[in-house]
């Protein structure tokens, strides 16, 4: 039986703005759930589908798997042939996208109302019965093994390889999606089989729709789509602890201008300090051109063109990171800048008028966001996988509007410690070397 | 057969909803102004757009139009420096700028009723700008620091430098948006004001709001905020130097360690979309797709990357929009083992064939479709119908020709691809750019 949950007509209210969204949460017969919009403005309709576990489950010795299993979900299914697969979604103006992130596999699709059968009765076949045909495999194989030779050359990769792997060795955060040449070359057509009975299994599944539809449709249409999936997949791995102590690592490499990324710990998604760490990283360095970061190292002294900030929780380990780009001669003082920067706001705090005008940008972008199909569709999307209810919409900017100026600065003396940061710096940078 | 007429119908809807949402007017002191209006969230995106981009500026001085760009940040007499990008935030707004060839823009994206604190600041700093020399110093560092980052530390952006320099003779498309390095290091702040006042003038700007508001709002503030600014008289005709007739093929090694894998591209130079004259510009549409779209269906794909293996990355494109001659681009890498001059000599048999055979009717169906349906999806993404308007408005074309563009491309016949291949496909018009990493490669 389908199950309708009532419609939940939210209003969202910024500072300035307000946005009105209509989601709907359906279940059906076969027990999947999805969050819609019905949109029927414009005659075409999002669908954006996760699946929690991504490139985590990629067995032992098999770094890649996933990765490449998910390039080839397009490569051919059913009884089409790559080619012909993608005639008949080019001559329907259908387009998919399979991504494999860390923590998830990521399907996008966008499809016109005329075509939405035909549409989701490929993307149904390409997701519940791939081919994973040699002559694919070893093609995509190649381009992959062309990126790793690339990633290897790129100093923003290289600093990102360096990091990770110092932060948490043997855990899958601690290698490339990718893989190495050597495991992907290693990789079988079984190994694709395997990985796709892992990777998409219905436990783990979120779905939204936004568009030319109903919610009573897309109900109807989830269990041809997804039901013969496997319903549970294998373990996600164990949560692993953040393990870079504080310094600096050098990585020798000729190019005009190092790259630094660094970072420490951070906290997760559902600690109850999140959104005073939220706000604090905003003001610190995620804001743009306001951010303290931007305004020290970049706005008053020249030394780059961007420094940035992020609060990255994962589903097992929590970081806060930043990154920043200057020249071999004065790379060294944009470090020394940040860590001082760091330093300040663990020691003093924000002032009670950087919170409010942080409150004040927050609240009243967030409103902003819910500005297209797709873009609602991967907000919602995004939502589920955090356990986040539909009315989180409405109530976040209370959460924001809740910290308070004291709250805020416990916060930022516990997160940011600024010995504690982490430099990996790609390039040849003058005044600087790896600490033990 | 019904079905297929409802999606025509359909279709139609689509279109005419555009063009009814778009509004136009002119306002008195010369400046143009564009209202698109969608209702579906309560955000609006102004944007300014100046006719005056890299290709406009003095030589000597490469760089200055993006440099100025940055600048428009710093103070002006009401504003302190960095308080315009404040005030944006503290209304829960974003903002930034851009700078191409051929304009240099402003925008932001706020809830829709800010508008008019936007227009408020955005016309102040058209002509009151207050840079100081400190200003300018740190300024520079910031770009040069942004060219490190874009181009010094990306062997194929330096590649793709190199290249443009050698297709473009006389023209200014060959000289990079960021400048050269060696220019931008001497830019001061007589050459960004010279460049700003006369440059930065309503008769010289294209304004254009998107978003929930009411075309005849738009209208009254665009009046009161920039009909108020006078017309600046000394602007000077846009003339560029054109590119002389192109009497041979250039071919460039460009050898940096820092290159991961070989790959070899090459450039034509290509007619651009002209006021009331698109077919050739919709030609080039497809036959960047049909050699060179997907990997899957278009004929270098299938041929390099299916048929045989002999390239790993195969693509063509073609970019309509530009004020002067564009370029249309070959870009393959080849797979393991194969060397660059076989893989150009497989590009070119490819090409050849192409020429001389007939054109499936299927895939020209497929990408007529394709780009019908890419009108419906375009008009999920209101800021990208914006950057559509004022961009084009900055090319010399009009409101009239973008709204002709999609009938433009479904008209598109095998003989004008045929027509417009023969033409442009000269390779005494194109550079061919060898990327490696060292001379071995290059072989």
């Amino acid at each position: 039986m389908l199950r309708l949950t009532i419609a939940l007509c939210l209003t969202l209210f910024g500072t300035v703005a307000r946005a009105e969204i209509n989601i709907q949460e359906v279940t059906s017969p076969g027990g999947i759930n999805a969050w819609v919009v019905e949109e029927p403005s414009i005659p075409f309709i999002a669908l954006e589908i996760r699946f929690r576990g991504g490139a985590t489950l990629d067995l032992p010795g098999k770094r890649g798997a996933t990765n490449l299993m998910t390039a080839l979900l397009e490569e051919g299914s059913g009884d089409m042939s790559a080619q012909e697969f993608q005639t008949e979604l080019e001559r329907l103006a259908t387009s998919f996208s399979f991504r494999a992130f860390d923590d998830t596999l990521s399907i996008s699709a966008r499809f016109l109302t005329e075509n939405k059968e035909e549409s989701i009765a490929l993307l149904r076949q390409a997701l519940t019965n791939p081919r994973f045909d040699q002559t694919a495999l070893d093609r995509v194989r190649a381009q992959i093994i062309s990126g790793i030779a690339s990633d290897a050359k790129d100093p923003n990769s290289i600093a990102g390889a360096v990091f990770d792997a110092a932060a948490f060795g043997d855990h899958p955060y601690g290698s490339a999606i990718d893989g190495t040449v050597e495991s992907v070359t290693g990789l079988t057509q079984q190994d694709m089989f395997d990985a796709h009975r892992n990777a998409l299994s219905r436990d783990r599944l979120y779905v939204s729709v936004v568009g030319d539809t109903t919610t009573q449709t897309v109900g109807e249409l989830l269990d041809g789509l997804l039901g013969d999936l496997p319903e549970t997949g294998p373990a996600l791995p164990e949560y692993v602890d953040f393990g870079l102590a504080g310094g600096v690592t050098v990585v020798d490499f000729e190019t005009p201008q190092s790259v630094a990324l660094f970072g420490h710990k951070g906290l997760k998604r559902d600690d109850e300090d999140f959104f005073a760490a939220f706000i604090l990283n905003h003001i610190l360095g995620a804001g743009g051109f306001e951010s303290r970061l931007m305004t020290e190292v970049r706005e008053k002294r020249g030394l780059t063109y961007g420094i940035r900030t992020f609060l990255v929780p994962k589903f097992h380990a929590e970081m806060m990171l930043g990154s920043v780009a200057s020249g071999n001669d004065t790379i060294a003082e944009a470090i020394d800048v940040t860590r001082n920067e760091w330093a300040r706001m663990a020691n003093e705090g924000v002032t009670e008028q950087e919170l409010a005008v942080a409150k004040t940008f927050l609240t009243g972008a967030y409103p902003l966001r819910f500005d297209g199909n797709a873009e609602i569709a991967k907000i919602m999307v995004g939502m589920q996988m955090v356990d986040l209810s539909p009315d989180y919409v409405v109530n976040r900017n209370d959460f924001v509007e809740a910290v308070t100026l004291e709250e805020i600065n416990r916060v930022a003396a516990e997160l940011l410690q600024p010995d504690d940061l982490h430099f990996v710096v790609v390039g040849q940078p003058a005044g600087l070397e790896s600490t033990q | 057969m019904t079905r297929f007429f409802a999606a025509i119908a359909m279709i139609m809807t689509a279109f005419s909803a555009q063009a009814n949402n778009v509004t136009t007017y002119t306002l008195d002191n010369g400046m143009e102004v564009v209202v698109i209006e969608d209702n579906r969230a309560p955000v609006v995106t102004h944007m300014l757009w100046y006719k005056i981009g890299s290709a406009d500026e003095p030589v000597g001085a490469s760089g200055v139009a993006h440099f100025l760009e940055h600048l428009l940040f710093k103070g002006t007499d009401v504003l302190e420096p960095g308080e315009f990008s404040a005030t944006v935030a503290a209304n829960g707004g974003t903002d930034n700028a851009f700078t191409s060839y051929d304009y240099t823009a402003y925008f932001q994206r706020v809830a829709s009723d800010r508008l008019e604190l936007m227009m408020q600041m955005e016309s102040n700093r058209m002509n009151n700008l207050r840079i100081t020399a400190s200003d300018v110093e740190t300024e520079r560092q910031v770009v040069l620091e942004e060219r490190n980052q874009r181009t010094e530390n990306s062997p194929n952006a330096l590649a793709r430098e190199q290249f443009r320099a050698a297709l473009f003779q006389n023209h200014r498309y060959g000289v990079p948006i960021i400048g050269w390095k060696h220019e931008m290091e001497q830019l001061d702040l007589q050459d960004a004001l010279d460049f700003y006042d006369l440059y930065y003038s309503p008769n010289n700007a294209i304004l254009v709001v998107a978003g929930d508001v009411k075309p005849d709002e738009v209208l009254a503030l665009a009046e009161t905020y920039y009909g108020v600014i006078p017309a600046e008289t000394q602007l000077p005709a846009r003339e560029r130097p054109e590119e002389p007739p192109q009497r041979a093929e250039r071919r460039i090694t460009y050898v940096d360690q820092r290159v991961s894998q070989p790959y070899l591209v090459r450039s034509y130079l290509a007619p651009e979309r002209d006021p009331g004259a698109q077919t050739e510009a919709a030609a080039l549409v497809y036959l960047a797709e049909l050699l060179g779209g997907s990997p899957f269906t278009s004929a270098l794909g299938q041929a390099l990357q299916f048929d045989t293996q002999t390239a790993i990355y195969t693509n063509a494109s073609y970019g309509g929009a530009s004020l002067d001659d564009t370029t249309f681009d070959f870009a393959i890498v080849p797979s393991e083992g194969v060397s660059l001059s076989e893989a150009e000599a497989a590009m070119d048999e490819v090409i050849d064939a192409f020429m001389e055979g007939a054109i499936d009717p299927e895939r020209l169906d497929s990408i007529r479709a394709q780009l019908r349906a890419s009108e419906i999806y375009a008009l999920d993404n209101i800021d990208g119908l914006a950057r559509r308007y004022g961009a084009a408005l900055t090319q010399s074309l009009t409101v009239a020709d973008v709204q002709a563009w999609p009938q433009v491309l479904q008209s598109v016949t095998e003989q004008d691809i045929k027509d417009v291949a023969t033409k442009v496909l000269n390779r005494d018009q194109a550079v061919t750019g060898w990327v490696v990493a060292n001379q071995e490669e290059a072989r």
